[in-house]
This record gives structure tokens, sequence and C-alpha cells, in this order.
């Protein structure tokens, strides 16, 4: 990749001066973007990092004049080509929307119309426009299609937006974009909700047209690697202020601020591997369970085993079976063939079936905590709620017990135990429910994904918060992720799943030690390095691999 | 393809068996209405024996099971039986009746669908503007009167008052359709208003629902006009619960008419029925009310074949 370092007055293509913008939140205005400046050149591609608050997205929407409901620009200008775009009217700014400034998002799934085909939803901007006709833009659908290394680039527009994969998605997102040829492409987060594998793809994809048609960009992430792939410069935003900004070699090299480190050294987080205990019999212990739902088969003859006091890490791509697994250990869901062992025994496979207390022994955690606690209820209540449950604890006995617990999880148990959870963030409220799954006092927890939406700071904190009580209480982990980093910091035990299967396992020094298993290669290698031509040498590896 | 087959059939399977199970219960509640139909019928002063033989008559002699499977092989070959008031065949009494009222709710869903769902629209589109307010407060005053005083207010002004149209809506089969559209202009104005304003929130409702979806953001941010955004990329997604309430309201305009036909005193089956019940003539209410059980029946069924039918991921399945 070639940086462009241009700063001719006409190559100008957007500049942003002192850009104030407020958000409408709990009956008063809190400003997110407080005073940023930004220019980018033509075909320049500028990425902006931060933790999510940091107000980048809105940022990168007011690049397009744009303000989501309940936001307004209170200060500052937008110039793009020359032109003010706050204050601009409605119709101005509708002209260059879609035709001139396009946005990819972070969901294609959520942000493509489920009513509409896929080539009906590109061509729509340019008809709608007058920029082309129908046939010269359908034409041009099936080319940027064919670009993008989409299959069946000719047929895949008639399809509905469920009827394709993620990546596909995400990818048709990119060329709906590009549809009209536009200057600049807001990019955000367009990679985030995918699976590794599928991101490379994608990354790659999205850097090829961008560089065919010379489209500048602004690049959105909160992962440092990944933009480090794309951006020629970055800018890295905290709490909607500028902390540094520099060219990506640079930035990489010599990062000055220390909240800029300190989001390198995120990576750096690693628990001791605990040896894995001889001639003692697993807590929990799957043999060749098979499972699905209905006619759909999803687990295939897995079997491994975790000992007391372990984590096992459970890796793999979305539909691999990982999270299926849990709902077998837990009960939630009963194996087609094959049993769940406890101790030795065999478990009954439908949880009801259990008694309270083998419920109690086995407690999870979950992807998103928001969902997972009852929003009416106080933190007290929620945490209480199995120390009466399983312990048939009451009164004051429970609140004792919920504050020493608010201690454990490092949160203020004065200050906490009778708030609600909307008043939480989301790396605190992950913290209740590592509480509430600690208050029933289990042998084993699973964590499904428990990280995966928080930043990486705040993930970091839920991962040395989860390695202490291991080490205070002696629990066990099943670990469920799609994320490498994750596996290395803390796993004794690697489980690698595909499509169902378990297809290498083994401890953590042995995993992350080559040579690997092929498709544990293939995983491990995804993982985005902060290193700007690691994308370039990784295609250029993996083509001399497909010529071979 | 085949599970949307499935589906259907379900749906349409489900809403024979409610229909089955509201004709046991038409015929249980007749069945339970306190004292015996022939004495009713005949009066205090006859004799055991005459009462004895009219039951023979009717076959109120047999068990109730029988007799509800006797009524219902009749209903399926159409044959609702005949009306103890005037002993006329009840499916022949009951088909004129039943084409005005069908008529009445005909034009009044042809006047209020539409209505409703570009008002509807309208509303989405400037939302929280003071036409939006003006349309909102209108829809709940007129929802909130009975539709007798609704029927009263229109009569006071626009043939009282104004003169415009007659305030009796007394049509025979003998009058030109011109003349029956006049005068049957003041009930469908009266039952439009009542229906106009559920379909109108409801739209409005499930519109402004999807407005903060991220595809309806995204297609702002392609510059889409405010105008296309409701009806092209909103309206296909918002149809299952319009649908829903669309149907419910076009059920109600065939069962719900009673109040209106007596009010205008239109020939039409509510009429029918109200008499009905005022001479005691059970089997013309049975037969009634089995229509309007159909009607409603249908109607849902329909309103939920076609909530299916508009979802793309079920016609459209992946693979």
């Amino acid at each position: 990749m070639t940086i462009t370092q241009n700063n001719d007055k006409t190559d100008l293509l957007l500049e942003i001066r002192d850009l104030r913008i407020a958000g409408h939140s709990e009956d008063a205005w809190q400003d997110i973007v407080k005073g940023i400046d930004l220019t980018l050149h033509r075909g320049e591609i500028l990425g902006l990092i931060g933790e999510s608050g940091a107000g980048k997205s809105t940022l990168g929407l007011a690049a397009m004049g744009y303000c989501k409901d309940g936001c307004k620009i209170t200060g500052g200008q937008v110039r793009f080509d020359g032109e003010d775009l706050v204050g601009a009217s409605e119709e101005t700014l509708r002209r260059l929307r879609g035709v001139r400034i396009a946005y990819v998002a972070q969901s294609a799934a959520a942000s493509f119309n489920p009513a509409h085909r896929l080539i009906d939803q590109h061509i729509e901007a340019a008809l709608h426009h007058g920029v082309s006709d129908r046939a010269t833009a359908r034409a041009g659908a099936i080319e940027l299609y064919r670009s993008l290394n989409m299959p069946d680039p000719e047929h895949i527009g008639e399809r509905y937006p469920h009827q394709v994969s993620g990546g596909q998605l995400q990818r048709a997102m990119t060329a709906m974009a590009m549809a009209c040829q536009p200057d600049l492409i807001i990019f955000d987060e367009p990679t985030t909700a995918l699976d590794v594998t599928t991101q490379i793809e994608v990354l790659a994809s999205i850097r090829a047209v961008v560089e065919k048609f010379g489209t500048a960009a602004l690049y959105i992430s909160h992962d440092l690697a990944v933009v480090a792939q794309m951006a020629d410069r970055i800018m890295v935003l905290r709490h909607g202020k500028l902390v540094e900004e520099a060219e990506t070699r640079q930035m990489l090299a010599a990062p000055q601020e220390s909240y800029t480190q300190s989001l390198w050294a995120v990576r750096l987080f690693q628990t001791a591997p605990k040896p894995r205990p001889d001639a003692e019999v697993p807590l929990v212990e799957l043999r060749n369970v098979t499972a699905g739902y209905g006619a759909k088969q999803v687990l295939e003859d897995v079997s491994f085993s975790v000992y007391k006091g372990q984590t096992v890490a459970v890796i793999g791509e979305s539909g691999s079976g990982k999270s299926t697994t849990a709902r077998v250990i837990s009960g939630l869901l009963a194996p087609g063939s094959g049993e769940v062992r406890y101790n030795g025994e065999v478990l009954p496979g439908d949880y009801r079936k259990r008694d309270k207390d083998m419920l109690r022994k086995v407690q999870m955690i979950y992807q998103i905590p928001d969902t997972a606690i009852n929003p009416r209820q106080t933190i007290g209540e929620i945490i209480g709620r199995p120390m009466k449950f399983y312990h048939g604890l009451g009164g004051s006995a429970v609140r004792t017990k919920v504050k020493e617990l608010l201690q454990l999880v490092e949160l203020d148990p004065d200050r906490f135990i009778d708030r609600r959870p909307a008043e939480l963030s989301g790396g605190q409220k992950q913290r209740i429910c590592i509480a509430r799954a600690l208050a029933a006092e289990p042998d084993f927890i699973i964590c499904d994904e428990v990280t995966s939406a928080l930043d990486q700071l705040v993930a970091e904190g839920i991962l040395k918060l989860l390695n202490r009580v291991q080490e205070q209480f002696g629990v066990s982990y099943l670990f469920i992720t799609h994320d490498v980093a994750t596996v290395r910091a803390i796993a004794d035990q690697v489980v690698v799943m595909q499509a169902g299967q378990v297809v290498d396992s083994g401890c953590r020094a042995t995993i992350f030690t080559p040579p690997h298993q092929d498709y544990t290669d293939l995983l491990l290698s995804s993982e985005p390095e902060m290193d700007p031509d690691w994308l370039d040498k990784l295609l250029e590896r993996r083509a001399v691999v497909a010529g071979a | 393809m085949v599970s949307i087959v499935r589906l259907l059939s379900q749906r349409v399977a489900l809403g024979l068996l409610s229909l089955l199970a509201v004709s046991v219960i038409i015929f249980m509640a007749v069945e339970l209405l306190p004292g015996d139909l022939a004495q009713a019928m005949l009066g205090q002063a006859a004799t055991a024996d005459t009462v004895a033989a009219f039951r023979a008559q009717l076959g109120l002699d047999q068990p109730p099971v029988q007799r509800f499977i006797g009524w219902m092989a009749g209903v399926l070959q159409g044959d609702f039986g005949t009306s103890l008031a005037n002993q006329r065949e009840i499916g022949e009494l009951v088909s004129a009746r039943l084409g005005n009222t069908l008529r009445l709710a005909g034009l009044a869903a042809l006047i209020s669908v539409p209505v409703a769902l570009v008002l509807g629209m309208l509303a989405a589109l400037y939302r929280n503007s003071w036409f939006d307010r003006m349309l909102n407060t209108t829809a709940l005053s007129t929802v909130s009167f009975p539709e007798f005083f609704v029927a009263y207010i229109l009569i006071l002004f626009l043939s009282v008052k104004l003169d415009w149209l007659p305030s009796i809506a007394n049509i025979t089969p003998e009058d030109s359709f011109l003349t029956v559209l006049e005068r049957s202009l003041l009930p469908v104005l009266t039952l439009s208003l009542v229906v106009i304003a559920q379909m109108m929130r409801m739209t409005r409702a499930a519109l402004i629902n999807l407005l903060a979806s991220p595809y309806i953001e995204m297609a702002r941010l392609k510059g889409v006009k405010k105008s296309r955004i409701i009806y092209y990329h909103a309206l296909p997604n918002a149809l299952a619960p319009i649908v829903t309430v669309v149907a419910l309201n076009l059920a109600y305009l065939v069962v719900g008419v009673v109040v209106v036909e007596v009010v205008f005193v239109y020939p039409g089956l509510g009429q029918l029925l109200v008499d009905s019940v005022a001479k005691r003539d059970i089997p013309v209410v049975q037969a009634c009310s089995l229509i309007f059980a159909v009607t409603y029946i249908a109607l849902n069924t329909l309103a939920d074949v076609l909530a299916i039918a508009t979802n793309p991921r079920l016609m459209h399945p992946r693979g």
C-alpha cells in the first residue's frame, strides 16, 4: 500500500473544523463530539479508532451531514468539497448522499431492507438521483459484485438479504456504497460482526475496490489491527476528543499517548497456564455427543473434558456448534445421543430432570448482559435471587452476601446494590452477571462469548476478574469464544470446533505452537496482527499455497 | 415452498376448527336458554299435548347431539331450516339481507381502507407535526363516540340541517343502483368514521415503529426521499400488523353493523337478527350468528394468510 502524501489544496475533499455534537439522554444534552478537526484528501483512507462512546460513529455520520435522532450538531463546520454541510438544506444533503458520499454500516443484515432484492436496493440510489438508467445500473451492480469476489455475480443480486451469508451481505453493502462511484465512503465497523476468516475476505475486497476507484474513506473500527491494514493515517479518539493522530506506520511503531499505548498493551495480558491434573475424574465430560434442532444436526460426535479449576476454551466460527455445546451441558438442549458426565456420573439430558443442587453447580454467563438481566429489578434483587433459590437465604443475610459479591466483582456495594441495570455501563452489567453466577456457588461456569460485546480494555478487566475468581474459588470455566486473542490470554485447554465437530484440541502451548492442524492454522493466521503489511503478506502466502 | 404450503394449510385448518367450536357454542347457547322453546312459542295457555306435538314437529324431542348433527348437516347443504315466525326458508330470508349487509360493508371498506392507509402514511411522514396531531385527535374523537351517536350527529347535519342525504336507508330490491347508493351513504359514512381511526392509527404506529430500523437509516443515508422511505422501505415490512387490523375492522363492518342498521332502518342481516331475537325466532338467530362467525373467522384467517404471504423470509426461503 502506498501512502499518498498530498497536501495540495485542490485535493482536499473533507475538512471538519471544531465539530461539536450533542446527544439527548436522561433529559439533558450531553456532548458526544467535543471539538474535533479532521482533514481528508481525495483517495486517502483515514482510520478512526476508539472504544464505544468515543464518538467515532457520530463523527462518521456527521461527515455526511447526518445526525441520529436525538443528536444535533452544536458547532463547527463540515466542509465537503468546499460546501459546508452543517446547516445545509435537507435537499442539498439528500443530493450528496448515496451519490458523492456513501455509507457502509456495521450490520449488513440489519441495514439491508428484508423486503427487497439486493440488486434493487443496490441500484436505488442511482435511479432515484437520476445518475443512470436501470439497465446501466444493473450492469454496474453485477460488475461490482464480480470485483468484490461474490459468488455467482450474475444472479446473486436477485436474492433477498436473508438468502445470503453474512460475509456476502457485507460485500454486497460495500458494492452498494460504490454504486454511484462516490468520492467518499464511510465504513462504520464493516467487519466487526464477521468471523475472522470471513473478515479477511471482506477486508481484501474492500481494499481492492477502494484502490481501484481511488475512493477516499473514513474507516471506523475499535480494532487497531484491522485499521492498520486499511488506513493511510489513523486518528485515535476518546470521549469525543482526539487523543493522537499519525500516519499508520508511525502510529504503530511509536504510539505517543499513554491511552494509545494501553490499547496496545491489552493484547499482552496472559494467565499462567495450569497443567491438566492427571488421574482424576473430569468435572465435566462430554462423550460422543450429537445434538440438533429438529431435523438439523448441529453437533456431531463431540467429546472433551473439563477438569477442576481449569479453563477450557472452545473456539470456532459462527455456526460451528459452540453455543449448542453449552446448551447441551446446561441441559437446555437434550443430546440426541452420547452423554454428559458430571464427576463421572451421567447427567439427565433435560435440565428439568436434574435436581436443584445439580442445577446450582452449573451456571452460565451470556454474551449480551443487557438481555441477560431483568431491567426492572435492582442489582440487589438480581444477585440475591440465586441465593434465595438455591440456598434458601433470606432477609439481611442476602443483602450482606450480595455486598460481598459486589466487592468481589469490584463494584462499590453501597453505590450499586439499589440501582437498576439501565444506569450501568456494559462492563459493569457483565460484572453483575458474573456476581449472579457466583451467588449460586457453582463449580462450573459456562462463559458464552462474555467479552465479545465489550471494548478491549473493559474486556481485559473482565478476563482478569474471571481469572482471580478462579484462583480464589477453584471454579472451572468453559469459555466459548470466536476470538483467538482471548483464547491465548486465558485458556488452559483449547477445543477447536468446525461445523459441529471437534477438529483439534490440546493445551494452550500445543495449539499455539506450529505445526498446526489445517483449520487451526486458518483460524490463527486469520487473526489480524499489528503490522500494516500483515494482510498483504497473508494474501500473498495464501495465493502461493492455493497456486501450489 | 413446502413449508409455506404447510403453514397456510395449518392456518386454514385452524380456521375450520374454530368455526366448528363456534357452531357448537351457538347451538349450546340456545340450548341453555331458560324455559322450553315450544312452551315459549305457544304461550302459557297451551295444553301439554299441544306442546309435546309442537316439540316433535320442531324435533326438540330428540337428544341434543343428534339435533346438532342434523342442524350442521343441513347447514352444510345450504339448508338452515325454516323460520318459526313466518315459516319461510331461512336460506332465502337471509340471503337477501346478507347481500344488503355485504354491500354496506363493502362500500364502507372501499372508502375506509384506502383513506385509513393513506392518512396513516401521511401521519407517519409528518409525525409530530400539527397535521399529525390534528389527525390523531380527530381519529380518537370519532372512535370515542358510540356509533349511534355518530350516526345521529351525521343525520342531524347532513339530512336535517343541510338536507343533502336521506336519513332513512330503507332500500328495496327494485331500487336502482344509484338510489341504493344515495340511501346507503349515511350508514356507510358512519361505519367508515368508526373504523378508519383504528386502521389509521395502527398504520401510523406500525410505520413509525420501523423508522428506527437500521435499513431505514441506510435509505436516508442513500439520499432517498422521505415519502419513498415510507411507502417503499417501511410499508412492505409493516404489512403484517396492518393487514391484521384491517381484517379485524372489515369483520367488524359485517358483524358490528347491528346498531347502524337499526338506526338507519337498513334491511340488513343485523336488523334481521334484532327482529328475530325479539320474535324468539331461534333458527334464524342461529343462522345469523353462524354467518357472522363465518365472516369473522374467514377474514381473520385471510389476514393470517396475507401476513405470511407478505413475509419475504417465508416467500423466498433460503437454499
